[in-house]
């Protein structure tokens, strides 16, 4: 589902808002104060219950991660239970078949760092292409950019490694980040962004003074587009380090893998003659995957958060 | 192209042009160009290409014997009357047509509870219900299967506590539902956001003069709200439905425990997959794949049409 | 490790048979559009001095395998031939590893030098032209240092295409505290082991006899152990799929029994949980290869001391009869530029010192001077109550039927099996009417791939 979240990025972060300090609105002023409002225990509690629905498999993974192989089955599932053994296993996830897990880890950060860096670089500067420039072209660009957006992204991954195995591609590290780099909602928002942020009167007034446009979008337009930039990039952060099929299918090489691709591997591991099942350090494992980017929602919440604010800003 | 263009703020955008054009400088005629020109090779490169190759694909069969041959549009016809592929993609019709809007109207009245100001912590209950976005979909349903677990997971001991026998979510007929459950778990925080931050942005004079009328909430959310998240939810619609007809990791990470249940074409990206790498029909899987491809984007089309009629009546 | 000093000896051995064999491997042609060009050895004529020579030389090899067993057996090599660098590489398990050899043929890079490929999925390969056959390297005079039906699977048409791992000859594993507990007599014949089926769940709803959820392997491996012959290739191109196979009607007639009356545990294999029902005693015998030992001693160690392993049953409780069940090769690919220490490799693999190391491992090996020695069939390990396990295992090895051969595309139909047999186990329906289906469907597409398929 990778496109949809760069489909509602567009939403979820108005730039015309999101461009401006937040303020919020309608907290602050008028004669319809909604904090005013009475709360209702019967509306809590039934939030409560989508609370729960939404943490209990988290919860599930922490108490689960926490135990050992052998109490993984023998206890309650939805408790802690035997040996407190979180601490093993974190040390046994991040030692385990010579360091696998931060081997692993280091790719997905090279993935993310390069494919939704990259993404992001090219997303602003096309962006604002569409937005400060006319040129020949331009509407037939959009439409062609836009339409290939319905194209679902997964059905292009066969394709693509049948494609990039005749380039002798696969098994490299382009061969995810190529990929990864081609987010045309990241290109739509961006344009959106530049459109508003930046105001026209601000690029004349360079021009006039003789600046080149290169110069202009660095030394004022990119300050401006910040906020936008950094919205799709917590979008397309979140795209390449949960992205699975594109590495399944390109790499055959674990030095190479992303955690998703490598998890698998350790899940599956127990098939065989022999083979020693570990799911406590897959779940464990799991657990460590999803921190750092749940650090980074928590984080980088005002940025989420930018384009949701501010109503009174609206033109 | 118009599948975006409703409240995506695309009509807003395509007046960009013209208000420059309006002030009447055009500076640098390829400036622009100049610009967009890292995105659209690599746009070329890694989108168009594939594409474009996969239909040169389509067009050929390579067997294992008797080799490479071109063959027409025979990949097509057989597309067509291949009932794997069929009742793939039925499966997945019947899939959108029941968790898209479940999913959908869950996430309507998260974001309207939020948006309430009736809500004790409001945000805390915001931030819990977004946070398995962040979970990637390997997790999410690797955890679920866990959860799904007759014998030791959550429904095993469900079972030993209210000494019940659950039915196996993990069986012949709630297979589709335990999947659409990973896929509303993941994404209903995600699409409460969009429509959170489409109420956001409805006035507060309108709210005022809804209190001035003594508007009961539930008027408000009918009159003023609902209305006006329109266009979010049009958006937030088309892109479950292609998202739907992506489905691909939720049924591969089951798969090992589900194997009966999920077969070799479960959904229309398993069966391509599966064809090419397990049956080495590279010819067919691309075939399979551009005629989802195009369905999908037919869908789209489809959909955003019967919203965009919705609107305007 | 005991198998070094021993592997001194098989080396020179091997290495005396390789000089016999002179390594005439010049004129090995592609047979198939998608192999990747040859490596040197198969464009020159090579003599054991190349090969010694080669052994001699800096090199690296790639090697995919999957067995836990592998890194001490690889270790050893390296040890011996000092120049030789075996980059082990664990791509996967068994079906996501000939996935990921697929995707590696098909692009034409990354290839590994040696892979692991189980019995089953070796035509595959072999056929597609994928393998770089072993003739001409002098392991010919091995056929008979392993089982007749270990040499039948990795001789394909007359050309010798992989040396043998470890094999997995079939037996009957049962928790005996179960089995008293509840009165089961050890059967000996199918009709025995489907009453004790049918009693053990009646006395405890949540006590199955075994967990089957449909499996190829399986399938396959008991259709064998009924003498059934479904598949008969001929030549590379042409096989013969036999629906009416009386094998197959004999089995599933039996398995039905079990099947559609729910008798079977439909926990999936090799998950969390299927570990722990064979821990707890939930899951009470599993009919499976001989390489089960260990996983039951790492995985379901609440059990330890209750297992037991008989003959599997027969169908007329007459002379022993079993089969081959997920049993592994190490092949040479195709496109190896290091062909020559490859071929070392897989020798090393399948003989005395990668035996030895496998067996001392917890692997069942192949080769007969082991499953025959003293060392071997004496152990007793506590985990089966002291049991000389190896003695059944052995008996087994030997009792695996002759003459069975797989569809040349093997992989690919035990791919779809779930549309057709798991359907018919997860609707309780007839499992022949289902094999039948899987068999066409299998059919069709060897047809498609341009195989002269022939449907009986």
């Amino acid at each position: 589902m990778a496109v949809t979240e760069a489909a509602n990025a567009a939403n979820a972060a108005r730039p015309e808002r999101a461009a401006r300090p937040a303020r919020p609105a309608r907290r602050s002023r008028g004669a319809w104060n909604p904090n005013r409002r009475r709360k209702s225990p019967a509306l809590t509690l039934v939030m409560t219950l989508g609370l729960i629905y939404s943490l209990l498999p988290l919860f599930w993974l922490l108490v689960n991660a926490s135990k050992s192989e052998s109490n993984l089955f023998s206890t309650n599932g939805l408790w802690f239970g035997g040996h407190f053994s979180l601490f093993e296993n974190v040390k046994q996830t991040l030692t385990y078949d010579n360091d696998e897990f931060l081997h692993w880890f280091g790719n997905t950060l090279i993935y993310v760092a390069a494919g939704a860096g990259g993404a992001t670089v090219l997303a602003t500067l096309g962006g604002y292409g569409l937005a400060k420039f006319d040129f020949p072209g331009k509407r037939g660009v959009l439409a062609v950019v836009l339409g290939a957006v319905a194209i679902p992204g997964t059905v292009l991954v066969v394709p693509t490694f049948l494609m990039f195995s005749k380039l002798g591609l696969v098994n490299t590290y382009w061969s995810i980040i190529i990929p990864s780099l081609i987010n045309p909602f990241g290109l739509y928002l961006m344009w959106i962004f530049s459109r508003d942020a930046i105001p026209a009167e601000l690029l004349e007034a360079a021009r006039v003074d003789g600046a080149r446009e290169w110069r202009i979008f660095g030394s004022i337009s990119l300050r401006l587009l910040r906020p936008g930039m950094i919205t799709v990039l917590l979008f397309a952060v979140v795209q390449t380090w949960n992205n699975y099929f594109l590495p399944l299918v390109m790499l055959n090489k674990p030095n190479l893998y992303p955690l998703t691709v490598g998890l698998d591997q350790w899940n599956a591991q127990s098939q065989t003659a022999g083979g020693i099942p570990i799911f406590n350090l897959v779940l464990t494992g799991s657990l460590l995957m999803i921190l750092p980017i749940m650090v980074v929602f928590l984080v980088m919440q005002r940025y989420w958060q930018s384009g949701l604010t501010a109503g009174s800003v609206k033109q | 192209m118009t599948v975006l263009s409703p409240g995506t703020g695309l009509e807003a955008g395509s007046a960009g042009p013209r208000r420059e054009r309006r002030r009447g400088r055009v500076r640098t005629r390829w400036t622009g160009w100049g610009f967009l020109a890292p995105f659209l090779l690599v746009f070329l490169f890694a989108l168009v290409a594939p594409i474009v190759y996969a239909v040169y694909l389509s067009l050929f069969q390579d067997k294992l014997i008797g080799g490479n041959r071109f063959a027409g549009l025979a990949n097509y016809t057989e597309a067509f009357k291949d009932p794997q592929f069929w009742s793939g993609f039925e499966r997945m019709a019947l899939f959108l047509v029941v968790q898209v809007p479940v999913m959908l109207v869950l996430a309507l009245g998260v974001a309207f509870a939020i948006d309430s100001a009736r809500l004790h912590w409001a945000p805390l209950y915001r931030l819990s219900i977004f946070l398995p976005y962040a979970v990637p979909s390997v997790v999410g349903a690797l955890m679920w299967g866990f959860l799904y677990g007759t014998q030791f997971g959550l429904l095993g001991q469900l079972d030993r506590w209210f000494h019940t026998t659950l039915p196996d979510p993990l069986g012949n007929t709630l297979i589709l539902p335990a999947i659409g459950n990973i896929v509303t778990w993941e994404y209903v925080g995600y699409n409460m956001l969009i429509f959170y931050s489409a109420l956001r942005v409805i006035p507060n004079e309108i709210y005022e003069a809804a209190e001035l009328d003594n508007a009961g909430a539930w008027r408000i959310i009918w009159h003023i709200k609902l209305p006006s998240l329109r266009p979010a939810m049009l958006v937030a619609t088309v892109f479950s439905v292609i998202g739907s007809f992506q489905l691909f990791t939720e049924p591969a990470v089951i798969f090992p425990i589900a194997k009966d249940q999920i077969g070799s074409a479960y959904t229309p990206n398993w069966y391509a997959y599966n064809l090419s790498f397990n049956g080495q029909e590279y010819n067919y899987s691309a075939t399979i794949a551009i005629v989802m491809g195009v369905l999908t984007v037919i869908v789209a089309y489809l959909v955003q049409r019967i919203g965009r009629r919705g609107q305007e009546a | 490790m005991t198998g070094i000093s021993r592997s001194a000896q098989a080396w020179r051995r091997g290495a005396a048979v390789l000089a016999a064999g002179a390594l005439a491997t010049a004129g090995l042609t592609a047979c198939s559009s998608s192999s990747t060009s040859g490596g040197a050895s198969s464009t020159s004529t090579a003599g054991a001095n190349d090969m010694a020579a080669a052994l001699q030389k800096k090199s690296t090899l790639t090697v995919w395998a999957w067995a836990p067993q592998d890194k001490d057996i690889a270790a050893a090599f390296e040890k011996k031939y000092p120049n030789v660098t075996v980059n082990l590489v664990n791509a996967g398990t068994s079906t996501t590893e000939y996935t990921k050899l697929q995707n590696a043929i098909k692009a034409g890079s990354g290839v590994p030098d040696v892979a692991q490929i189980e019995y089953y999925a070796l035509p595959q390969f072999a056929l597609a032209g994928s393998i770089q056959s072993l003739d001409g390297y002098g392991l010919d005079s091995l056929k008979s240092d392993y089982p007749a039906a270990v040499w039948d699977a990795i001789d394909i048409n007359g050309s010798l295409d992989a040396t043998p791992q470890d094999t997995g000859p079939m037996a009957l594993f049962y928790n005996e505290k179960v089995f008293k507990q509840y009165g089961l007599t050890v059967p000996t014949t199918w009709d025995e082991y489907v009453a004790d089926g049918v009693k053990l769940h009646a006395a405890n709803s949540s006590e199955y006899i075994t967990a089957d959820s449909g499996d190829p392997g399986f399938t396959t491996s008991m259709i064998w152990q009924a003498g059934g012959k479904p598949f008969t290739a001929t030549g590379s191109t042409s096989v013969t799929i036999n629906t009416q196979d009386a094998g197959t009607k004999k089995y599933t007639a039996e398995w039905d029994q079990l099947e559609e009356k729910g008798l079977l545990s439909q926990i999936a294999p090799w998950s969390s949980a299927w570990f722990t029902a064979l821990g707890n005693g939930d899951i009470a015998s599993l009919v499976t290869g001989a390489w089960m030992p260990a996983n039951l001693e790492g995985s379901a160690a609440a059990a330890s001391g209750d297992w037991r392993v008989a003959p599997m049953p027969t169908y007329d409780g007459g002379s022993p009869a079993s089969a081959e069940s997920g049993g592994s090769s190490d092949a040479v690919m195709k496109g190896s530029s290091n062909a020559l220490v490859a071929a070392a490799f897989v020798q090393f693999m399948g003989t005395d010192a990668g035996e030895q190391i496998l067996a001392d491992s917890g692997g069942f090996p192949a080769e007969n001077s082991i499953l025959n020695s003293s060392a071997f069939l004496d152990q007793a390990p506590a985990y089966f109550g002291g049991q000389k396990i190896n003695q059944v295992l052995s008996q087994a090895a030997s009792s695996v039927l002759p003459g069975w051969s797989y569809m040349p595309f093997q992989v690919y139909a035990n791919s779809i099996y779930p549309d057709s047999v798991g359907k018919a186990y997860a609707n309780k329906t007839d499992i022949y009417a289902a094999v039948s289906t899987w068999f066409k469907a299998s059919a069709a597409y060897g047809q498609q791939q341009g195989f002269t398929v022939t449907v009986q």
